[in-house]
């Protein structure tokens, strides 16, 4: 079994207006070692399946159906105790903005020591230690844990929230939108720091973004999410070159590139739907180019249609 | 002040300064200047959308806010159809106001809320008192549908927040277009948008520029984006432009060392695609009371003893039109 395996993920936000269907019916996997990719836009569900591996839910969220497995354990029934072992330890994550997130009056050294003292016992100088070497590998100068957080520039502040994040020796990193705020040469830094870090530490990484080409150069499988549900689930190379689900293919070629031949770049009509009351059938429908009638009616299942190439759509297109 | 200029050059900009004064804490005098805009100089003809990229700070949008006078320079000038903005004034300000229009970032910020679309694309006609009531509904309902808000009755009486991010910035494209300006500065339109939303607005604004023969400045931080958006692109640094030029050129083969690293770093939707690695060292500083040197000189891979005993070097054409400021590209 893999690292982390989610079965069926099912989620909904409960509303004045009624249920958001926010995740539904979600399945993938995480190797170890391995760098995943959850891509899609605003509001498709990709940070709610984050805090549902971390159990992070707000009041109003609730797992209605799945499993998320990790290391053979089902974390669904666990109660907050129990999953409080496993957060940090077990799955840790990197939020979006959370550069923005450190508290201005202490030293940025001391706020991932009290995290780490927060989950384990261990003396302030061992944890102080602990710090000096995680600042060493993510390439800040450990000299840099006495500064307050106004003497980081953005790069260095993303780097010590990635620090942070590594502190308890996570099997698994979750990150969501890592270098969205940053300018392009520090994204690139610090994407290339992260690989470097799960290679050394053979650690699970898993990117969400709606950037699909920071997405194609850091993972080696995607998932694309519509509408709170997964579309496909490919290797990398697949989900760029042999989509075949429509709106993979639409996402694909509506994103400019700066090299090859500059190709007419496609739109997609209409807006992504609201989900307090998605479409009928596949949600993907109203906005699709080659729906036809049982698309509206039926939704489409989840299937393997060739070994390790997953789509949930009723007209695949063939390449 | 009004200089000549050939016929199809709508906007000429020659050695723009804006300096901010930065003050060393509440009670003290100001004593240093942040130099957001130094030295800055482009033309853009009639019907030319000019790509103005480069990191956060770089001044790309106080260049932007200056050529539509929401900022008074420190220094230089705009001519726009070869008439020096800055001395505009009553009805010929209010005239430059009708032609010239900006795009804003955010369109959830940028309309106001209580606002009917309507109202919205309304007010600009009402404020230069363009025809009476009847032709301003015929103008916004002719507007919406231009910008792809079909059909415009039922758009006409609501409000931003019922509206998606796209819908919004169509509504502050129609706005914008209302008054049929010549000239547009659209700062970062498309980057709040998602992808499948994005390409849409592109696609409009570049429909417009071939409609109504407008010219754009294109500001923008996604080189990608500007690789389709624009003709000819600018990269500024800490206040300069360091290179420009036809856009495909700049792309495909950047001259300075600053360009060169930087599109060396935007990453490429094709797993294939092995990007070549071009390191710097260091991080963007601030240009408060910078050195007169070159301003990428502590971080330029190819710096020679000439750069630090040198002025910035000036912006010069390397030939065919392709611009670059630096002693080390010949």
């Amino acid at each position: 079994m893999a690292l982390l395996e989610v079965e069926n993920l099912t989620m909904h936000y409960t509303t004045k207006k009624g249920d958001v269907q926010a995740v539904d019916g979600v399945s993938f996997s995480l190797e170890r070692g391995e760098a995943l990719g959850l891509v899609g836009e605003s509001g498709c569900g990709k940070t709610s399946i984050a805090i549902c591996l971390l159990k992070l839910l707000p009041e109003n969220a609730k797992i209605l159906d799945g499993h998320i497995y990790f290391n053979d354990q089902d974390l669904v029934p666990l109660g907050e105790k129990e999953i409080r072992k496993i957060r940090w330890k077990g799955i840790s994550m990197i939020f979006q903005a959370a550069m923005n997130s450190l508290n201005p009056v202490y030293k940025v050294g001391d706020q991932i020591i009290e995290a780490i003292r927060n989950h384990e016992r261990i003396s302030e100088e061992a944890a102080r230690e602990r710090v000096a070497e995680l600042f060493q590998l993510v390439g800040l100068n450990p000299e840099r844990m006495d500064h307050y957080p106004h003497e980081y520039s953005g790069g260095m502040k993303q780097r010590a929230i990635i620090a942070m994040a590594l502190a308890c020796n996570p099997e698994i990193i979750i990150a969501d939108e890592p270098t969205t705020a940053l300018d392009v040469i520090v994204q690139d830094r610090i994407l290339a720091e992260m690989n470097k870090i799960r290679e050394k530490l053979n650690m699970g990484m898993m990117y969400i973004s709606h950037d699909i080409a920071v997405i194609a150069e850091v993972s080696k499988r995607i998932g694309v999410m519509y509408a709170g549900k997964m579309a496909e689930f490919a290797d990398t190379v697949t989900i760029f070159k042999h989509p075949a689900h429509p709106y993979t293919y639409a996402l694909m070629n509506s994103f400019p590139s700066l090299r090859g031949e500059k190709r007419e770049l496609q739109t997609v009509v209409g807006e992504p739907p609201d989900l307090l009351n998605p479409p009928t059938g596949c949600r993907f429908h109203p906005r699709c180019p080659y729906a036809t009638p049982p698309c509206e009616k039926e939704e489409p299942r989840w299937e393997e249609i060739e070994p390790g190439h997953f789509i949930a759509c009723w007209n695949p297109l063939r390449h | 002040m009004v200089v000549d200029i050939q016929t199809d050059t709508l906007v000429k900009v020659e050695r723009l300064k804006k300096l901010f004064p930065v003050s060393r804490g509440m009670f003290r005098a100001v004593k240093n200047y942040l130099h957001a805009v130094d030295d800055v100089s482009f033309e853009i003809k009639k019907g030319e959308i000019l790509g103005l990229a480069g990191e956060s700070g770089c001044g790309k949008t106080t260049t932007g806010k200056l050529l539509v006078r929401l900022e008074e320079p420190t220094e230089g000038h705009i001519f726009l159809n070869g008439v020096d903005i800055a001395t505009l004034e009553g009805r010929d300000l209010k005239k430059f106001r009708r032609n010239v229009q900006m795009i804003f970032q955010d369109p959830y910020e940028s309309l106001n809320p209580r606002m009917t679309i309507y109202d919205t694309v309304a007010e600009p006609l009402a404020v230069q008192r363009i025809g009476n009531i009847v032709e301003r509904q015929e103008r916004v309902a002719e507007m919406l549908s231009v910008v792809g808000l079909t059909p415009p009755e039922s758009f006409l009486f609501r409000f931003p927040h019922e509206l998606s991010g796209g819908q919004r910035q169509r509504v502050a494209i129609a706005r914008a277009i209302a008054l049929n300006p010549a000239f547009i500065v659209a700062d970062e339109p498309t980057s709040m948008l998602d992808v499948s939303i994005r390409t849409g607005v592109m696609k409009l604004m570049m429909e417009l520029r071939e409609k109504f023969e407008i010219s754009y400045l294109y500001i923008t931080h996604d080189l990608s984006v500007a690789r389709y958006m624009c003709d000819r692109i600018a990269i500024m640094y800490l206040g300069k432009i360091v290179e420009m030029g036809e856009t495909e050129e700049v792309i495909q083969n950047p001259l300075h060392p600053y360009a060169r690293a930087l599109l060396s770093a935007v990453p490429i939707p094709d797993p294939n695609y092995k990007r070549e690695a071009i390191e710097i060292k260091g991080g963007v500083g601030k240009p408060i009371d910078p050195n007169p040197q070159c301003r990428f000189l502590d971080r330029c891979p190819v710096a020679v003893p000439h750069c630090e005993e040198a002025p910035h070097p000036p912006l010069e054409d390397k030939g065919g039109g392709h611009y670059a400021a630096c002693y080390e590209v010949k």
